[in-house]
């Protein structure tokens, strides 16, 4: 790799000269100095895809970068393919990855070219939750109670619908059936707002959904959140339909499912070996984007939580996470037969 | 009417100078991207997405639709030109067209493929002006057996209608399944035939399928054949453009069948690609001229482009109402709206109607556009093919190549589109047909999902597919179309008794 030696390169040249020798000077200091990457875990129109768009304009809008900014998506392999890419630009300063729990998920369960270890955390910015919905005109499925009720006393037929295999939708559908006994027929779809489409149609008795996929339906009255995959009632107290705002929904442990908190992630990753003012600035940019208007009124408007995690306090929180869908696919047979 | 009203407020948001400038701009970046090696529509619209950022959504979604009809009109030249389609609802236009345009008669194809392309989109916009609210809920009818049995439809009206030996049809689709299988499986999250080829994780891309097919697969034939390429003897008039436009009129009944097929695929879920080969097969099957499809013949143009364009016109509607994009450029657009901050879906009729009926205003408008521009490129790119072989088949092999490259950015797909190639040699020489397996690598994977998502919801029962009126109703028209072949061989065979001449025309289906 070659390094054209302009005035910031010379500092970034510099500080990997010195092995880091100064950090709290070239700390100040450090800015990128050509196009940087933003390379996405998902394909175009993807959830992470959009994050990674509104974070581009975010920075854009408000000038917040003075170089490029590229959006470069490496959906291959369920995403593994953008991590493996960090993995052979381990040292990069210019390649910055988005994604969601992907990131330490993907290893556990299918084989993938990259370890988690080849990935250098900088933050998680918001947090996607989770809500079961119903089509009650359809179903007659009004409340959480209601739906375990109907599983019960028909194991095998009351059916769920969600995005992909073995991934966040369906994950929570087996912790619903390992919380109330029950056997729950779940039918994969490809993305969660198809999913959102067989409920409001009628087709399938509920799905798991984030908020902003089946929001449009609950305006239209073809769908109707039974209960949130959170530790606590969601904020927004604006009223979205039939006079019931988000906070209105009850929590999955209050209607009567014990599944506490069940988030994903929007995080952001750099390679291993990322010169560590980089990586302190890209932490501050995000940090900043966090602010803007445009970041605020995406959030606002996928009823995301909100809530900035970095340094050891994240890096714990990704351990218990990585412990947590551990024990889970542990208990579901999802696990890669090595481990 | 009140729908009409609102169309025109439509065009008076569209019609403003600002917008006319950007759809004009919008079709000639489409066709760059169009026409240039493996660029393409989805990749095209966004890299444009940034620059959408800070205009306000009508003129952004304005800008990205004008990008996408030059795209697909751009799309169509190179399947008529170089037998590379550019995107999967243009194969089916390069079954006649590129033999004609070999035929030195590019021009004449060209300029059927625009204007029917273009009248195709017109009736789409139409039906959408006219049934925005009802086809917004019909879609919602839609459960997976009613997916599959619309894709069902459209494999049956093709092995029905299609000529040659029934079994080379049947082992090309059957290969055209296999080649669709590769990759994760969305109902058991498992890679399959993937030999443990991490490149292979992700299915086989249909866009290397083609450019390996239909691009290479054509240049090893015409090198075999003695570089018989007819092109150079095209000759340019510019009156070819005025009266191949003036021969229109004479492929009406085409035309009319198209378009229907083309709206009634656009509006449930079977989309664009599926419309034109299923346009295609029925038009072989019902035209007069049917023998002679596949040899350079102009139904055999009109019928797909006409009902490709139509049902891609038709597909924006659900996608506004349902949120469900139909293709990888609709998923780019749909994140577009939410990054300008507009929810598709059924409520985006009455919140924002300013933006539905400017853009469906823009969309008459843009279409328009798109035909007048391309028919003044027609001239330029027929040039192209004046050029001798010695020129033309390197510069189709660097636009393979590359095209193949960009799909992903994988060194991978190279060599796949080049063993794409040498299959598609093998088919030709052989003499098995391209298209069921074409067919098959598109919607294979579609048509297995919907199977195994009714399956599993069923409990496993086949009566779901006769369950409902709907369901039940598409599948018999798909069963009849199946067994169309017979039927008409019975009934030419009972008819014949009486009356030998009339058996021999064989239309009586």
């Amino acid at each position: 790799m070659t390094i054209r030696i302009s005035h910031a390169g010379a500092m970034v040249a510099l500080a990997l000269g010195c092995g880091f020798a100064m950090p709290g000077a070239a700390l100040a200091e450090w800015q990128p100095d050509r196009p940087v990457e933003l390379v996405v875990s998902a394909g175009p129109g993807g959830g992470s895809d959009i994050f990674t768009r509104v974070v581009q304009a975010a920075i854009t809008k408000n000038n917040l970068v003075k170089v490029p900014l590229l959006v470069v998506n490496k959906p291959g392999g369920s995403g593994s393919e953008a991590f493996a890419y960090a993995k052979d630009n381990p040292d990069s300063a210019y390649k910055v990855y988005f994604g969601t729990q992907d990131a330490y998920v993907l290893p556990l369960t299918t084989k993938v070219n990259y370890a988690y270890s080849d990935l250098k955390p900088l933050a998680a910015m918001v947090s996607d939750v989770f809500i079961l919905w119903s089509n009650p005109k359809a179903s007659g499925i009004n409340t959480a109670k209601e739906f375990v009720d109907k599983a019960k006393a028909a194991p095998g037929k009351i059916r769920a619908a969600g995005a992909k295999a073995k991934d966040a939708d369906e994950t929570v559908v087996t912790l619903i059936e390992r919380a109330t006994g029950t056997d729950i027929a779940y039918i994969p779809y490809k993305s969660g707002s198809e999913a959102a489409i067989q409920v409001a149609g009628g087709h399938i008795e509920a799905n798991t959904n984030n908020p902003s996929e089946s929001l449009e339906q609950w305006k239209a009255g073809n769908q109707k959140p039974l209960c949130v995959f959170t530790s606590e009632r969601l904020a927004d107290k604006t009223v979205v339909a039939d006079g019931m705002s988000w906070a209105d929904i009850p929590t999955c442990v209050e209607a009567g499912i014990d599944v506490k908190n069940f988030l994903q992630p929007r995080t952001v990753w750099m390679g291993k070996d990322a010169p560590a003012e980089a990586a302190a600035y890209y932490t501050d940019l995000m940090k900043k984007v966090m602010d803007t208007p445009e970041f605020k009124e995406y959030a606002a408007r996928n009823v995301q939580i909100v809530d900035f995690q970095t340094g050891d306090k994240y890096k714990a929180f990704l351990d218990q996470q990585i412990a947590n869908y551990n024990e889970i696919y542990k208990a579901n047979g999802w696990l890669l037969p090595s481990q | 009417m009140g729908n009409f009203g609102q169309l025109m407020d439509g065009f008076a948001i569209a019609l403003t100078t600002h917008h006319v400038m950007i759809m004009v701009l919008g079709v000639l970046l489409g066709l760059v991207v169009g026409v240039l090696p493996g660029l393409g529509a989805p990749n095209g619209v966004s890299l444009l997405l940034p620059l959408t950022f800070t205009m306000d959504p009508i003129s952004a979604i304005i800008l990205l639709t004008s990008m996408y009809w030059g795209a697909l009109f751009g799309g169509s030249t190179t399947s008529i030109l170089f037998n590379i389609p550019g995107e999967p609802s243009s194969v089916a236009t390069t079954f006649d067209g590129h033999p004609m345009a070999k035929q030195g008669e590019a021009v004449r194809a060209l300029t059927l493929a625009f204007t029917s392309a273009g009248i195709g989109a017109l009736v789409g916009v139409l039906v959408i002006t006219l049934l925005s609210s009802w086809v917004a809920n019909f879609a919602l009818r839609f459960g997976s057996p009613e997916y599959f049995a619309v894709y069902f439809m459209a494999f049956a009206s093709f092995i029905g209608m299609a000529g040659g030996s029934p079994f080379k049809t049947l082992v090309s689709i059957m290969l055209g399944f296999a080649v669709a299988t590769v990759g994760m499986d969305t109902i058991s999250g498992e890679g399959r035939l993937t030999f443990g080829l991490r490149e292979l994780s992700n299915g086989i891309s249909f866009l290397v399928v083609v450019i390996g097919l239909f691009g290479i697969g054509e240049l090893l034939l015409t090198i075999d054949e003695g570089y018989k390429f007819e092109g150079v003897k095209a000759k340019l008039k510019l009156s070819t453009i005025f009266r191949t436009v003036a021969e229109m009129p004479r492929y009406w009944v085409t035309i009319v069948r198209s378009a229907l097929i083309g709206c009634w695929m656009g509006i449930t879920p079977g989309g664009p690609t599926a419309a034109s080969f299923m346009s295609y097969a029925l038009g072989r099957r019902f035209s007069r001229r049917g023998k002679y499809f596949g040899k350079g013949e102009p139904e055999g143009i009109v019928a797909p482009e006409t009902a490709d364009h139509s049902a891609g016109s038709c597909a924006l509607l659900p996608m506004l109402a349902l949120g469900v994009p139909g293709s990888a450029t609709a998923a780019v657009m749909m994140g577009g709206l939410m990054i300008w901050g507009l929810n598709p879906g059924p409520m985006l009729f009455s919140t924002r109607p300013d933006f539905v009926w400017g853009l469906i205003a823009s969309m008459y408008m843009g279409n328009l556009i798109a035909v007048v521009l391309v028919l003044a490129t027609v001239p330029l790119f027929a040039f192209i093919l004046r050029a001798p072989f010695t020129v033309v088949g390197p510069l189709i092999a660097i636009i393979c190549v590359i095209g193949a490259y960009t799909v992903a950015n994988h060194m991978f797909d190279i060599w796949l589109a080049l063993a794409f190639g040498i299959v598609g040699y093998a088919f030709k020489k052989l003499d098995y047909p391209l298209a069921p397996f074409v067919l098959a690598v598109v919607l294979g994977d579609k048509a297995e999902d919907a199977f195994r998502q009714s399956m599993l919801s069923s409990g496993g029962s086949l009566s779901v597919f006769f369950e409902t009126p709907l369901v039940a109703t598409m599948m018999a028209i798909g069963i009849l179309l199946l067994l169309l072949p017979f039927i008409s061989r019975f009934a030419g065979a009972v008819l014949g008794k009486g009356n030998a001449a009339e058996a021999g025309d064989g239309r009586h289906a």
